[in-house]
């Protein structure tokens, strides 16, 4: 039970932050071109997702023998995690500039706004735009689901996780018309990443031949653990930070 | 569809490598150690050895020491 609510819950958590860097890109072909175009791309690439997860996923758990698949998974689960993980730490620690959305919609606008629109009811150039955007974010959600799913050999919780995560980004950005700027997205990336670097051992360690010796219950240990060191490290940094911020306003 | 292809491979160069070349070189390597020392006669210290060196691998890849 809890590692299925944690297979739902990571695959919310993830697919919620790509898909609110998608709804940008959405709405900015809306505004500039026409709201067909934009959601004609959306329900394109969605069905390119569908497809990709639909054709992989069965591929991956009837032909792939399972401790290969695992320490594959595993492997890509600990570089797509830590990544996030260090991405998080140099932003909260003020190393890196925290995700805009605000200005990435400007940007977009500024750039589609440059594009004469066709005129027609479908505008190739912002289909491109809107089928790309979300195909592209959506295929690291796909990826999840695909290693969530053929490693446990369910894929319902991440589907289901995956799912909700974009009804609700696509209902809250149809009510609110804007890019989701008080998503706490580093926040979320910085769990992400804990779960995904904590699956990614677990199931890459098992696939070489670990035996986990609390079995299932070594995953929450291994994300506290992971924690709490990206916790250290991120402090660290904001000392040094704010002590060579001193040193320079002394100078 | 060149372009189209072209922003594939972006994306995973950007997915294995991103901002890091350490963890897209450092995580194979983690497990590859992992692998070593699950065949070995510690093979139970295999389970602490593994966490250990991801955090090692994800320490080596940020910018600690102010470089």
């Amino acid at each position: 039970m809890t590692g299925t609510l944690i297979l739902v819950g990571s695959a919310f958590l993830a697919s919620t932050v790509e898909m609110v860097e998608a709804l940008t890109i959405v709405l900015a072909v809306g505004l500039t071109h026409n709201w067909r175009t934009a959601l004609t791309g959306v329900v394109a690439a969605l069905l390119a997702l569908a497809a990709v997860v639909g054709v992989l996923g069965p591929s991956l758990v009837h032909y792939v023998p399972i401790d290969d698949l695992r320490i594959f998974v595993g492997l890509l689960l600990v570089i797509f995690g830590l990544q996030w993980i260090r991405k998080a730490i140099l932003r909260a620690s003020g190393l890196k500039a925290m995700h805009d959305e605000e200005l990435i919609f400007e940007r977009e606008l500024a750039e589609l706004e440059a594009i004469p629109a066709a005129g027609g009811v479908l505008d190739w150039t912002g289909f491109v735009v809107s089928f790309k955007g979300v195909f592209l974010e959506g295929l690291e959600v796909a990826f999840i689901v695909l290693t969530f799913g053929a490693n446990s050999g369910r894929f319902g919780p991440a589907l289901t996780g995956a799912g909700l995560a974009v009804v609700l980004v696509g209902v809250v950005g149809v009510v609110v018309h804007r890019p989701l700027t008080r998503v706490p997205e580093n926040a979320i990336k910085f769990a992400v990443g804990l779960a995904l670097t904590a699956f990614g051992t677990f199931w890459g360690g098992e696939g070489i031949g670990v035996e986990w010796t609390l079995g299932d219950v070594t995953i929450p240990l291994l994300a506290l653990a992971y924690g709490g060191v990206a916790w250290l490290v991120v402090i660290s940094l904001q000392r040094r930070a704010n002590a060579s911020l001193s040193i320079q306003e002394a100078g | 569809m060149r372009k189209f292809a072209a922003a594939f491979g972006r994306f995973w160069y950007d997915f294995i490598v991103g901002d890091s070349m350490v963890l897209a070189i450092g995580s194979p390597a983690v497990l590859g150690f992992g692998f070593l020392f699950a065949r070995s006669n510690e093979a139970w210290a295999a389970q602490i050895l593994l966490p250990v060196a991801v955090v090692v691998t994800l320490l080596i890849s940020l910018p600690l020491r102010g470089d």
